[in-house]
Formats: structure tokens, C-alpha cells, sequence
């Protein structure tokens, strides 16, 4: 049990070290305002009208005449008072569906309805019926790729990224040694955010919008308000209430909720709070692209990795919304960390008539990290090679070369992590049938996976993103730290007054981080894609430093010599506020072409190791995950208990996909929408983790950090799965491997003829 | 306005039972209030939890064990009465839910709610527990368990009659019992299926197996044809193989959100074989 | 109703109806909002508070049943040895994240360690089961609450 570092007086140790949370004291003790905490006076409750139908033409929207109405407000498409649209990448999603309008999936929104109580807002929901021509829908990667329901352009696919590297791929695996050929399925996840997603929206007498709630991204949020509503940027205002997870989920459905209560609010006249309950935020909201990957490995006898050829095809449900940056995420990860030459990988997404699915950690990469690393973990088993020394003779080091052409010439932490992980893992435990336990047959396998994760926004993002934060010297010489990056659990709060007080010299205790709002923060780009703290917190050093700067020269100005504190106390008394505001600038060498897929696809890459025992039960096939050592590269770990949280959490997160959560669709629709069907793992499910943080600082992060928020997703899932062939020696190439699975797989291992060559493998 | 009665006797509760049989009978609520609030509010509740008389676990005179329809999950878990007998029923209750289910779920109520998936209800059919029902009017009877459950979510509990208590009769000396659920995870789960046996051995041959199967039909069932196959046999491997041939041609277990048919009549069959193998290990 | 039940060592009265959810009377007519909903249905302990000293899901009691009661909730565990020791490790250890899970799992938690001061590893993790967190992988909840068990010991700095 580790002994947690306590607070320490010297600004100097304000990095590096584990500070108490700086908003743990109200969690604790039931204080924090999370967005269902907030009422205000008059407010009502809303409630959405879904189509619960795939696909359609929506002809009429009809009020039960028997139904009493008094006090309930009614809103449909009509009522948008700018355009019907939730903006994000591309403008084809509605925030209602208009009469005449196309219906494209089971849980799109109607009409809403807002009343004075909950239960009325929903009885009265319950009164609206809907008339729906009913279209022929499809649901699946392979009826989309058939195209018999053209749901998208004239192919359903919506973008498609291609990444080419060295000779002819066909002619280079034809080369090879041996080819693995694999078709990979990962499945979709749920968030499953313990606070589900909810906004309070309310006008002002000067027309003016306001939106409180559980959100990533405010500023997200703000530009579909302004557009939905037509008001221009400064009348409308988005705050984040304290937020209760979000883990991708609350990335773009905000701006949905968002649109809703702001309609409803402005229809009604009064403040209206619309959350979801379970199980509408299990049917309607986002979840993670469910994959289908056909990859194809060439190695030579000695283990080397000459070729990869990689189809990707991403289900991105009904609407465009972020599927094209996923789609690239997944593809620009395709190939893992390993020296390739040859490579050709072309990524899809495509359009079904399912609820959309979106941003959750990891963002693509973990349905491209389980197939390439199960590709990897088969040519070892086939070559007769031990799957560290599989991974040590191909991974990329120092000065190699990406699949895109990016030479990497620092911060490479994957030798590091492969050994840090190797080192604790020790050795596998036997193979063999153990001993019976009360009768219980059990058989036991290692599996390890190694991967990395591009850290940031993709190629030239960040820099278009030019994200902004700004340090304040406030009244009475504390310190403010003012960005739109938002703690959704994550610890952004607690890092940046950190960062803010080691860059400033001061006690952390005199920096306070509130939490955004678009009125008083400037937009410091999305909080998303493991940049809070790499490039976020970065600006967010550099404004304070620029702000300790100018309060020294100041000081020398007026010929005071005193410690910072004392300084901003004096400054604060005769300046008054005063701020400095710092911009992301990109680090040197980075060049990124969007049209070719060359270059520099991330400024820099977290490194991972993991390994994995399980004991499979033989009579009812649940896995035990006994062991799962974790070696996560992160830079520096400016807060090494928020870091190991940061990868505990998404550990178990990966887990729970590789062998327990399970989303289940009818025509397109979620079936088990409650949490006792919808699982994730529980306290007793969960196994000891162990983790070790391994730091190979990036030279243009602060303090040498980098992300860590995704990469822990990435991996484990493709060690459980080789951790479940090292012991049972049958195949598993989809997420998750439930036991219904791991039966059906053993049953047909046991049909199928075993060749003597694997035998000999496997043995 | 729903009215609220909270009987701190058996016959206070039976005379408003009769009294008022559209009243909503509640205990612990963790089946009736899950999305309660979405539901209209009843006429009225009759609050059974806590409800003294019928809290608690007790030996008989003639030495069976009756527990009270208000024993919760916890009080199964902390009595210390009939600890031997009344093993595989700590362990199903030890698997209820978690903590918060099991201070609130009670033995009435999951007889009552009768769900195919009842985690405590293949283990009455195990132990050939009978179910206690009372009524104002007719007094007290006792059913067996399988006369009890009369089909799907359906019971032979009369408008006017409350489940007052299980009773279980006195074991065979060197009886051996077996509990297994398979839930979709370690806690907070429904189950897959469950199998709750019990048998001892005469001479070396298997005798009076009692195999209490849940969520593998429209109701828990016995296993009789398992029974049949196993009885007057030793515990060895033909036997665990007729036992589990003998299953599969009993069930006919379906595919559901939670699993599939195929799995749970694999998995069944291999646990019915794993107590019969165990039946021939030292106790 | 008129309901009357003790809340945190007070006695309270209100009207309310008794199939309405503790959850919701709590939340809505106490305003004591650190009692969280998260499903609904008992499954992920958010809105766990304490009746006569059992931890149970206020989503699933219904008002009526509590008059007369004790109930406890997360601003009513006062500061007794567990209580403070349960509160601070979990924010020195990491354990509350997002916290939308954490006022839940300290009354738990105090529960638990109330109950069972020598609780293992093992058994906290039994013990809290019904206690859903999505943010931490549940290990420093785990090492939060051991080191806190110590504490509640009598062992340990305190």
C-alpha cells in the first residue's frame, strides 16, 4: 500500500507530487453541485419524444386530445429559432426532426416536453404520438457496405483515409516468410458515466441563453447554441457544472441536451433542466465505434515485420457527427509501434441507421490496437518466438520511422515500458490444469500487448486549434487560472494550479481553478484527446510564466525584493488585476500533410506495456483476470496519483470491454438499457492492478508530460484475448470475449482438426 | 393518496391483507421500487419490512428450520442457526446483489416476486422446502416449493393470503449440498443460470439427489430426470456423464439478453457433472 | 403522509407520499443533494445512505418506510474516527475522481468499517460491491479504505 505524498509548503515540490485534490474535500462530503443538484425558481423538467423507429419519414406529431396539457409545454422543430442544426464536423444531424424529415434512428428526437415535475414532464411525453412512414433500414458494417439502404452519398461510406508506405503491399507479403491474415471484431461500449448527461438552460430579459451543465467541451457546446438559436457569440453562455465522468461520452451529446433545453427554456419562458435517466442515456447517447478490422502481417522466419495491409471499417451510425476523427485515430494507430516498411491501410466509416457513435477514450485506436497486436501475438506463437522478444525485435526506438513517414527523434518511452513490464511480471504462471478448487477445472494463460498513442490533437490540429489559456493575479494576490479544459474526474483542476504555482513560484494553496465558463475563459480547444495537460497545461505554464515575468519586472520597477507571494499581494494592491494570456504554439519539426497521410501524425506518443494472466473456468468459462501489470509511459507525471488513477481507471475500462460489457441491439436500437444488463465491472470484479508509471520526458510538454487520459484503453483488451489462446489455444478475435463466447470457441476448437504445427506450437 | 400501513403483528397484516387485498405488499423493495417512480403510486402499501414476527431464523421442535418471510439477505448471513443445513443458502444470499440489496431483500419477497432468475429459489427446491401462506380467514398451510411456483412469475398465494415463512426438514445425516450461480459478474448481477443440489452417499452409491435448477425455465425447476439418472449410482464419471445427458434432455433453456441457450445448457450440464464428482471427494 | 423519521440526528417531519423514493424527498424536499442518483435501480450505489445503520439504495425505500427511522446520508456521517479517517484517505489516495460515485461509497465505506474494523482487501471489495465507480479501476479506493480501516484501528498516524 503506497503512502500518498501530503501537501508541501515549498513551491518548488508544487510539481511532481501528489497535492490532496483540489476539489476532493467537497466530493467527499456530498458538496460538489453536479448539474441535477441545481434548480432555480420556476423552473420545469424536460423530457425528449424519441422516433422509436430506424428510419422513416416523420408525417405528424400529435397531442393526445385527452390528456390535460395545463402547464406543459410543447416543442418541436418549429420552434428553433435559428437553425436546426448540432453543429459539430458536418451540419446533417438535426436537433429535432422536422415534419417531412428523414428519421435515422431509433432514438432521435422529436419533441420535447416541459412541465413543472419530472413525472409529469414524462406522462406527458408518454402522450405524444408520432406518425412514421417507416423506410428499410440497415444496421450492420456489412448491410451498410451492402448498400442496399443508401444512407450516406451514394455508398454509405462517410470518410475514408488512406495511408501508403514503401513498395506494393500484395508483392511485399508475397515475400514474406509467413502471412497472419485476421478479421478482427471489437464491439461497442458504453461510457457509462455514473452521472448521466444533463443541461439547465435558461433565457434572459436581454434575449440572452445561458446553459449550465455536465459537458467536456463548453465551447462545443457554445457555437451549436449560438447557431441553433441565432444569437450572436456573446449572447450565449455555456458553464460546466461539476461533472460526474465523461470519458468521450460528454464530448459532443452536450450540444444535443444543450439544444434541447435551450428550445424548451425559450419555449416555456422559464429555466428547464433536462436530464436522462439511465436508461435513455444508454439508448440515445453516444458510443464506441464498433469495428470491424481485416489485417494481413508479413514476417520473416527471424520475426521481422515486413508488411501490413489494414482494412478498417468503423459503424458510425446515423450521422457523421465525430466518426471522421475517430476513423483517423484508428487509422493512423493501425500499425502499432513497430518498424514496418511496407504498409497500406484503408479506413472507412460508414453510415447504419443506429443511434451515432462517438468520442469514448482511446478514440479508434483501441479497435486498431486489439487486431495488431493479436496479429503479433499469432506470429510469435507461430514462429516459436517468446512474445517479448516478438515485440523487442520490431518496435520502434529512437530515430526509426512511423507508417507515416515520422521519424521519432525523442520521448520514445516503448523499450522502457517493455522492460518495466516484463520485469514485474515475472514468470507466467502454469499453463497446465491446476489442481481442482472445490472441483473447479481451471486452465491459466499470460497475454501481453504493447502499443502507444499519439498524444493531442492529429497532424496540424492543434495548431489550427490554437488553444488559449490565461493566468490572472486577482484581488488580494491569489492567482487564477482561466481555460475552457474541464475536470470531468480527470484532475484538470488540481494540475493546473500546479503547474500555475511552480511556473509562478508561489504555494499551489493561492491558485484557484474554477471551473468554465465561456463568458469568462477564452476557448482553450476541446478536453479531449489526452491534451489537458501536454498542451493545455503547457499554455497554461507559459501564460503564468509570462505573468510572473511582468509582476517581477514590476517589482523591480519599484525596487522590491520579496518572495512571489508576497510580490503578487503588493502587485495585486496596486495594479489590480492583471493577466497574461498564453497560445499553443507547435513544437519544431512537426510537419503533418492531411492530403498524402504523411508526416508527423502526432507531435509526440505515449508507450505501453501490459500483461495479463487469467484462469479461465473450464465448466462455466467466466475468466478471472488474476494479474494485469501496466506500464504506462507519460512523459512526467505531474501528479503521480492522478496519473496512476488516469491509468487504473482506463485499465479497467478495457478490461471491462475485453470481458464483460456488452451493448445489445434490435433494429438498431439498445436492448439491455438498464445497468443490471448493461454491466461493467464491480469492486469484486475488479483485480488488484498493478502499475507502474514510467516517465521519458517530451521535451516540449510541461515539466517533459505528456497524455495518459486514452492510452491505458488501448491495450488490455488484446492481452486478455492472448492471454485467453496462451491458455484455452483456441483463437479469440473479437471484443468481448464473453464466456458464451469462450464456450462456443472451445466447442469448435474441439470440432475442428488440429494441425500438428500448431500443436507443436502451442505446447 | 396512497394510504400507508406499517402491522407490527401477523394478525394485524393478515386482517389488512384481507382487508384490503389491492394494497401493494412491500418489504424490502428492491424488486417492486426499481423505477418505482415511474409507475402510479398504489392505493395503498402494507410495509412487511421489519415486521418482527416474521424476522428471524429458528430450529422447530421437530427439528426443521423455519425462516421468516421478513428475514432479510444480511440476517441469512449473520444467523447462526442451522449453519450446516442452511449453507448454500448463505452462499446464494452472499451473492444477492451487494451489501445494500442484501440489508433490504428478503426470503418472502423473492418468493413472492417468483422471477425465473430468484437467486434464493432453486435452493428451496434443494433443501424440499416447504412454504408457509396464512390468511385471516383460513389460517396457515404449508406447500412444497414445486406446488408453490405455478408458472411464470406466477404463485399459488391466494388474494388474501401472505407468505409467512420457509420451512426446511431436518437433512439426512451426511448430506452434501452444492451451490453455483453463474451471473454475468461477481456481484450486482443477475443470473445465467443456477444449480443448487443436494445428496449424500449410501454405500458408495448416490442417494435422494435434489437438483434445484434457476433460469433455465419459465420458473426454478427440480431436475428430476438428473435425479433419476444419478440415484442408487457411485460418483464417478459415467455417472457425471448420464447426469449431464439426463439434463440436457430435461431443459430447454432459452437465449435472452443475458446469455445464450447454448451456454446455459452447456454450463449446466457441466456443473450438474462437477456435483457429481465432488460427491466423491471427503466431505 | 406525515412523515417523521430522525435525518442525521434530528428529528424531521414532512408531508410527503409514502410510495415517493427516499432518493427523491431527500434530494427534492430536504435539499441534502449529496445523496446521488445514478441509475435508478439499485445497481450502482450512488444513493446510498444509511437506515437504522444498514447501508441501503434510497432509490429503492420508499418515503413511508423510513418514518420512524434513523436515516444517515453522506452530510450526516459526522465526525466520528471512521467517518473523518474513511472521508480524508479517500481524497488523499485518489480516491474520489469525477465523485459522483464517492458520497455513496463513504457511507458505505463507514458502514463497512464500523462493522468490520479488520476488513481485508479482499472483503472491502465484497463489502462495497454495490458501489459502481467508473473513473478509478476501484484500486485506490481500495488502498483509501485500507489505510482508513488502520486509522479506524487505532493504527496509523491520526
Amino acid at each position: 500500500m503506497a503512502d500518498p505524498s501530503r501537501v508541501s509548503g515549498d513551491p518548488a515540490l508544487a510539481v511532481g507530487v501528489s497535492i490532496p485534490r483540489v476539489d476532493g474535500r467537497a466530493k467527499v462530503r456530498g458538496r460538489a453541485l453536479y448539474v441535477d443538484d441545481l434548480t432555480a425558481e420556476g423552473m420545469l423538467h424536460g423530457q425528449t419524444v424519441r422516433s422509436r423507429v430506424p428510419h422513416g419519414v416523420l408525417r405528424a406529431i400529435r397531442q393526445d386530445p385527452d390528456f390535460d396539457w395545463s402547464g406543459i409545454t410543447v416543442a418541436t422543430a418549429a420552434d428553433i429559432p435559428g437553425e436546426n442544426v448540432v453543429a459539430l464536423i458536418e451540419d446533417d444531424q438535426p436537433a429535432l426532426v422536422p415534419i417531412g424529415g428523414r428519421v435515422r434512428h431509433p432514438d432521435e428526437a422529436v419533441a420535447l416536453v416541459a412541465a413543472p415535475t419530472r413525472a409529469r414532464a414524462r406522462e406527458a411525453a408518454d402522450h405524444i404520438e408520432l406518425d412514421i412512414e417507416p423506410l428499410p433500414a440497415s444496421f450492420t458494417i456489412e448491410e451498410s457496405l451492402a448498400g442496399e439502404v443508401v444512407l450516406y452519398g451514394d455508398d454509405n461510406v462517410m470518410r475514408r483515409f488512406d495511408v501508403q508506405k514503401g513498395q506494393d503491399v500484395e508483392r511485399a507479403l508475397a515475400e514474406a516468410d509467413f502471412v497472419i491474415d485476421g478479421t478482427y471484431r471489437t464491439g461497442p461500449q458504453e461510457q457509462m458515466y455514473i452521472e448521466p448527461q444533463g443541461v439547465m438552460a435558461a433565457w434572459d430579459d436581454q434575449g440572452a441563453c445561458r446553459l449550465t451543465g455536465s459537458m467536456q467541451c463548453p465551447y462545443y457546446v457554445h457555437k451549436a447554441i449560438a447557431r441553433l438559436t441565432a444569437l450572436p457569440p456573446e449572447k450565449v453562455v455555456i458553464a460546466q457544472s461539476v461533472t460526474g465522468g465523461g470519458f468521450g461520452g460528454k464530448e459532443e451529446y452536450p450540444s444535443m441536451i444543450g439544444a434541447h433545453a435551450a428550445v424548451l427554456a425559450r419555449a416555456s419562458g422559464a429555466p428547464v433542466k433536462l436530464v436522462y435517466d439511465r436508461d435513455e442515456d444508454i439508448g440515445a447517447t453516444t458510443k464506441r465505434h464498433p469495428a470491424r478490422v481485416h489485417h494481413r502481417l508479413g514476417v520473416m522466419k527471424d520475426g521481422t515485420i515486413v508488411a501490413q495491409d489494414v482494412d478498417v471499417v468503423l459503424d458510425g451510425g446515423a450521422y457523421v457527427t465525430l466518426s471522421p476523427v475517430v476513423l483517423s485515430r484508428a487509422v493512423l494507430h493501425a500499425t502499432g509501434p513497430y518498424r514496418c516498411p511496407n504498409v497500406r491501410i484503408v479506413g472507412r466509416a460508414v453510415a447504419t441507421n443506429v443511434s451515432p457513435h462517438g468520442a469514448f477514450r482511446g478514440f479508434g485506436a483501441p479497435q486498431t490496437t486489439f487486431p495488431y497486436e493479436r496479429q503479433i501475438d499469432k506470429a510469435a506463437r507461430q514462429l516459436g518466438i517468446e512474445p517479448f522478444e516478438m515485440r523487442r525485435r520490431n518496435m520502434l526506438e529512437l530515430g526509426d520511422e512511423t507508417a507515416t513517414g515520422q521519424t521519432l527523434s525523442y520521448s520514445v518511452g516503448g523499450p522502457a515500458a517493455l522492460a518495466r513490464a516484463e520485469a514485474a511480471a515475472g514468470s507466467a504462471p502454469p499453463r497446465e490444469l491446476a489442481p481442482a478448487e472445490q472441483g473447479t477445472p481451471v486452465r491459466r494463460g499470460r497475454g501481453l500487448a504493447f502499443y502507444y498513442h499519439g498524444a493531442g490533437f492529429t497532424g496540424s490540429g492543434e495548431e489550427k486549434l490554437a488553444g488559449r489559456a490565461t493566468v490572472a493575479l486577482c484581488e488580494g494576490g491569489g492567482f487564477e487560472v482561466r481555460s475552457s479544459s474541464t475536470d470531468i474526474g480527470q484532475g484538470t483542476l488540481t494540475i493546473f494550479a500546479q503547474l500555475a504555482a511552480a511556473a509562478l513560484g508561489v504555494d499551489v494553496g493561492l491558485v484557484r481553478v474554477p471551473e468554465p465558463e465561456t463568458g469568462s475563459v477564452p476557448d482553450s480547444g476541446p478536453t479531449v484527446a489526452s491534451r489537458t495537460c501536454m498542451v493545455v497545461g503547457g499554455v497554461v505554464e507559459r501564460a503564468a510564466s509570462a505573468l510572473r515575468r511582468r509582476i517581477e519586472a514590476w517589482a523591480d520597477e519599484q525596487g522590491i525584493d520579496a518572495p512571489m507571494d508576497e510580490l503578487g499581494r503588493r502587485a495585486a494592491g496596486e495594479l489590480g488585476e492583471i493577466s497574461e494570456t498564453a497560445q499553443y504554439s507547435p513544437p519544431p519539426g512537426i510537419e503533418w500533410d492531411d492530403d498524402s497521410y504523411t508526416g508527423s501524425a502526432y507531435a509526440v506518443y505515449g508507450w505501453a506495456a501490459c500483461v495479463v494472466d487469467v484462469a479461465v473456468d473450464l465448466d462455466t468459462y467466466e475468466v478471472q483476470v488474476e494479474r494485469c501489470i501496466h506500464a504506462v509511459d507519460v512523459g512526467k507525471a505531474i501528479h503521480p496519483i492522478i496519473v496512476k488513477g488516469q491509468i487504473e481507471g482506463g485499465t479497467l475500462q478495457a478490461l471491462g470491454w475485453a470481458l464483460w460489457e456488452h451493448v445489445a441491439y434490435e433494429r438498431g436500437s439498445v436492448v439491455n438499457r438498464r445497468m443490471t444488463d448493461c454491466i461493467v465491472p464491480t469492486f469484486a470484479d475488479a483485480p488488484e492492478l498493478e502499475t507502474i508509471i514510467v516517465e521519458e520526458p517530451y521535451p516540449h510538454g510541461p515539466h517533459g508530460a505528456k497524455g495518459v487520459g486514452e492510452i491505458p484503453m488501448d491495450g488490455p483488451a488484446a492481452a486478455v484475448a492472448n492471454a485467453l489462446e496462451d491458455a484455452l489455444g483456441a483463437p479469440f478475435d473479437a471484443v468481448p470475449a464473453l464466456p458464451e463466447h469462450i464456450a462456443r470457441a472451445l466447442a469448435q476448437a474441439e470440432r475442428a482438426p488440429v494441425s500438428k504445427n500448431e500443436r507443436e506450437v502451442i505446447s | 393518496m396512497t394510504a400507508y400501513l406499517r402491522p407490527n403483528t401477523l394478525e394485524e397484516a393478515l386482517a389488512v391483507r384481507e382487508a384490503h387485498p389491492e394494497y401493494t405488499i412491500l418489504a424490502g423493495g428492491t424488486d417492486l421500487l426499481v423505477s418505482g417512480h415511474r409507475v402510479p403510486p398504489p392505493p395503498g402499501i402494507v410495509d412487511l419490512f421489519d415486521l418482527r414476527p416474521l424476522r428471524g431464523i429458528a430450529r422447530d421442535g421437530d427439528g426443521s428450520l423455519r425462516l421468516g418471510a421478513a428475514t432479510t439477505y444480511l440476517d441469512v448471513l449473520s444467523s447462526d442457526t442451522g449453519r450446516e443445513e442452511l449453507s448454500i443458502l448463505r452462499a446464494a444470499a452472499r451473492e444477492i446483489g451487494a451489501l445494500q440489496i442484501q440489508a433490504r431483500g428478503t426470503l418472502g419477497g423473492n418468493l413472492v416476486t417468483s422471477s425465473p432468475v430468484g437467486d434464493t429459489l432453486p435452493v428451496w427446491l434443494a433443501l424440499g422446502a416447504e412454504v408457509e401462506l396464512s390468511s385471516a380467514g383460513r389460517g396457515a398451510r404449508r406447500v412444497a416449493y414445486d406446488a408453490f411456483c405455478t408458472g411464470y412469475r406466477q404463485t399459488d398465494m391466494a388474494p388474501d393470503e401472505l407468505v409467512t415463512a420457509v420451512t426446511i426438514p431436518p437433512p439426512a445425516p451426511g448430506t452434501r449440498r452444492f451451490w453455483r450461480k453463474v451471473g454475468t459478474r461477481r456481484a450486482q448481477s443477475i443470473s445465467k443460470l443456477m444449480i443448487a443440489a443436494t445428496a449424500r452417499l449410501e454405500n458408495g452409491l448416490i442417494a435422494e439427489p435434489r437438483i434445484g435448477l434457476g433460469a433455465l425455465a419459465d420458473r426454478p425447476i427440480r431436475g428430476v430426470a438428473v435425479e433419476r439418472a444419478m440415484a442408487g449410482r457411485p460418483p464417478d464419471e459415467d455417472t457425471a456423464a448420464r447426469a449431464a445427458r439426463a439434463l440436457a434432455a430435461e431443459i430447454t433453456p432459452i437465449d435472452d439478453v443475458r446469455s445464450s441457450a447454448d451456454y446455459r445448457l452447456t454450463v449446466a450440464t457441466n456443473l450438474v457433472a462437477r456435483f457429481v464428482r465432488l460427491l466423491a471427494e471427503p466431505a | 403522509m406525515n412523515l417523521r423519521f430522525s435525518l442525521n440526528g434530528e428529528q424531521t417531519a414532512l408531508d410527503v407520499s409514502p410510495w415517493r423514493r427516499l432518493l427523491d424527498v431527500l434530494r427534492e424536499d430536504l435539499a441534502l443533494t449529496g445523496t446521488k442518483e445514478g441509475c435508478g435501480e439499485g445497481e450502482c450505489g450512488a444513493c446510498t445512505v444509511l437506515v437504522d445503520g444498514e447501508a441501503v439504495c434510497s432509490c429503492l425505500v420508499a418515503a413511508g418506510q423510513v418514518e420512524g427511522r434513523e436515516v444517515r446520508t453522506v452530510e450526516g456521517l459526522g465526525d466520528g474516527a471512521v467517518a473523518r479517517a474513511v472521508r480524508e484517505e479517500l481524497v488523499s489516495f485518489g480516491g474520489t475522481q469525477c465523485g459522483i460515485c464517492t458520497p455513496g461509497i463513504a457511507v458505505c465505506a463507514v458502514r463497512a468499517l464500523e462493522r468490520e474494523p479488520d476488513a481485508s482487501r479482499d472483503r472491502l471489495r465484497e463489502l462495497l460491491a454495490g458501489n459502481i465507480c467508473r473513473c478509478t479501476g476501484y484500486q485506490l479506493i481500495v488502498d483509501a479504505l485500507e489505510c482508513a480501516a488502520a486509522r479506524g484501528r487505532g493504527e496509523g498516524a491520526e
